[in-house]
């Protein structure tokens, strides 16, 4: 039972770093549904800065952290300003492929000698690692830093999106840029805003992701990054909180698989998850199946 | 129409200057001897690469640049250790380059696609430390495949006999890397050693390269709590899984073999844990001692396995050379086969019908976090 436990918590720290990147492709999602494959790469990027940080500049984690955070951000915006925006109005494939275009771009780019190299590299994370063991089963401190995160992000994305008035001027724009933009929102800015702020998510996801396993190379944002994405159509692309859900729910499934039934099964079921999941219920657990607005 | 003329004007421009160009090429000169370094200089390896190249570079500086009163030309290529990537650097070394021989690569991984070009293109290769048995027999001989280093049915005995005899384990459980032959392959000579030993395998759990949450597995270890847990994997995988293992809890000693060898192993990690490896720098031999200064004077460190065999490859390759008194690959081989007792670094090289040098021992070194060395334990020799 206590290895059970203990499973579910393995679980839950997976799951949570999967929900620190399916926030922003949700997010994306939401607002200009274009699934933004680059995601997972802006990810890998924060890694790798979170990394050179605390590493070689020697800042504070925190710090690192915050650096990460504004990286990714303005890379995203970066990335929409050149790539997507100029598609906005494009065929829906034309944005997709562009997309793709992008994070292979990322990942190559980032490859290369003189911007992160293309080797794996391994460190001693910044946190000095503590390891509690409540009732035989064991939780480390990195894995209450990531709960804590997630939930505040979360938090304040329920805030900014339902609260604020940049959220209400994403909402509008998520139901429709012309109508949005009669009202007098600036749809481009709003978009870029949407971007930011994704973004700046996966930048502190990935130094998070460091600090639970350290090793990080530059097609890192490949596999993590897929697997948010199922994570994000499980809960239901487009709604914040499904994407936590689902990411959870991901972790789950990983790991017991792994733990129950083989190691080797766990991508399979993981993909399998995502196959089931758009053939019966496309819209995810929390969307509302509603027919697709032309 | 007026657009298709310029195309073919622009093409008859080019084919005249690439004409041109290969007309003044350098000739091929009668005296030249080229030869071919293929290691993993990036990706997830990139030590292995980098000690093998510096001992090359090392050995033919040694050599004075020449052998047999040819003028040695180099080409290094990067195989990043994937499998495409060393077929399509083999495939340039032997067609465009036309080597004589080639060292390399350091992994089976790579090596075992290097390999298949270069029977097919008939080019003699030393691999230094590709272990799998599949780089010279697969399942017939590869006549011009050689390594100077042991096969991994004799490393996973040796780590085997290692743990069940001197470490009186009676328990092992062994991760491994599904998608990699040296991975699997030497978990297999490892399991199937220690059990014919009479220990027990509790578990054995597969994993992919690209993994990096092994928490599930090695909560079942930590609940099995075997004696060993054997990780036949390279140094980089290795530290992370050690981290995740002490961090749930797992106490068995960490057992593994020469992918470990490396200064980018984490020695805080894996302080305490042995593997079994080629060489040991502390060896009072002379001809390791002689070696293990003349790369320090070079490169300010104490050569690894990668380095030292590395060396052993490039020696042999050369004394191929000087006994075939030819550039010609196929007397190359003939010559690098018929050797016999031929002094290398690491022992005196005799190779076997199966392209193996015979009777190679291994040691078993242990990690020493704080002084972030290996020290040596016991030497393994095959029976």
């Amino acid at each position: 039972m206590v290895t059970f436990f203990q499973q579910v918590v393995n679980g839950l720290q997976l799951g949570l770093v999967y929900a620190l990147i399916a926030l922003g492709y949700t997010m994306v999602y939401g607002i200009i549904k274009l699934i933004n494959f680059a995601h997972g790469d802006v990810f890998m990027v924060g890694a790798f800065m979170g990394y050179i940080g605390f590493t070689f500049v020697k800042l504070p984690w925190p710090v690192a952290l915050v650096m990460a955070l504004i990286t990714c951000a303005v890379i995203g915006v970066i990335n929409e300003r050149l790539v997507y925006r100029p598609l906005r109005y494009a065929a829906k494939i034309s944005a997709l492929i562009s997309a793709i275009g992008a994070s292979f771009f990322i990942e190559y780019f980032t490859s290369l000698n003189f911007v992160f190299g293309p080797n794996y590299i391994s460190y001693t994370p910044p946190i000095k690692e503590i390891t509690w063991i409540i009732g035989g089963v064991r939780i480390t401190d990195i894995q209450v830093v990531i709960l804590v995160t997630v939930a505040a992000f979360l938090a304040l994305l329920q805030l900014l999106i339902f609260r604020t008035k940049l959220g209400s001027a994403m909402r509008t724009v998520s139901f429709d840029h012309d109508a949005a933009r009669l009202m007098g929102v600036d749809v481009d800015r709003t978009i870029s805003f949407t971007f930011f702020v994704g973004s700046g998510l996966a930048g502190i996801g990935g130094v998070l992701f460091g600090f639970a396993y350290p090793e990080i190379w530059t097609f890192l944002g490949v596999m993590t990054g897929l697997k948010a994405f199922i994570a994000a159509v499980l809960g239901g692309i487009g709604i914040i909180p499904g994407a936590v859900l689902g990411a959870l729910i991901m972790g789950q499934v990983e790991i017991m698989t792994a733990a129950y039934i083989s190691s080797q099964a766990r991508d399979a079921v993981a993909f399998a998850i995502l196959i089931i999941v758009l053939l019966i219920r496309p819209s995810g657990i929390l969307g509302r199946n509603e027919p697709e607005k032309i | 129409m007026k657009r298709m003329k310029w195309v073919a004007l622009l093409l008859v421009v080019m084919f005249v200057f690439s004409v041109a160009l290969s007309g003044c090429a350098p000739k091929t000169a009668s005296n030249v001897i080229k030869i071919g370094l293929i290691v993993p200089l990036t990706g997830n390896v990139a030590t292995f690469g980098q000690s093998i190249q510096n001992a090359f570079n090392l050995e033919i500086k040694q050599a004075g640049g020449t052998v047999a009163g040819y003028t040695i030309q180099t080409v290094v290529a990067d195989d990043q250790n994937t499998a495409n990537q060393a077929t399509a650097v083999a495939i340039k070394l032997c067609t465009q380059d036309k080597v004589s021989a080639i060292v390399g690569s350091a992994t089976s991984l790579t090596t075992i696609p290097i390999s298949v070009v270069c029977e097919q293109y008939h080019v003699p290769f030393v691999t230094p430390t590709a272990t799998n048995v599949k780089v010279t027999m697969d399942p017939t001989r590869k006549i011009y495949a050689f390594r100077a280093c042991f096969i991994d049915p004799f490393q996973g005995l040796a780590g085997a006999t290692f743990d069940y005899n001197y470490l009186h384990a009676k328990t092992a459980a062994a991760m491994f890397d599904e998608t990699n032959a040296y991975s699997s392959g030497l978990k297999d000579a490892y399991v199937q050693a220690f059990t014919k030993l009479g220990g027990k395998v509790v578990a054995q759990m597969a994993y992919t390269t690209t993994d990096t949450d092994f928490s599930a597995d090695l909560t079942q270890i930590a609940k099995l709590n075997p004696d060993i847990l054997y990780l036949p994997d390279y140094y980089q995988k290795v530290s992370l899984i050690g981290g995740q293992a002490r961090n749930l809890g797992v106490k068995s000693i960490f057992m593994g073999g020469d992918g470990w060898d490396s200064s980018d192993l984490s020695f805080a990690v894996m302080n305490g844990s042995y593997f079994t490896n080629h060489y040991s720098a502390d060896d009072p031999s002379p001809t390791i001692q002689a070696w293990v200064s003349a790369y320090k004077a070079a490169y300010g460190s104490v050569p690894d396995a990668l380095a030292t065999l590395g060396a052993d490859a490039t020696l042999i390759v050369l004394q191929g050379v000087r006994d075939a008194q030819s550039t010609d690959p196929t007397k190359i081989k003939d010559a690098i086969q018929n050797l016999n007792g031929f002094q290398g670094i690491t022992a005196k090289f005799t190779f076997g019908p199966d392209g193996n040098p015979v009777n190679k021992p291994a040691v078993v070194l242990q990690i020493n976090g704080p002084a972030k060395k290996y020290n040596f334990i016991t030497e393994v020799a095959p029976s």
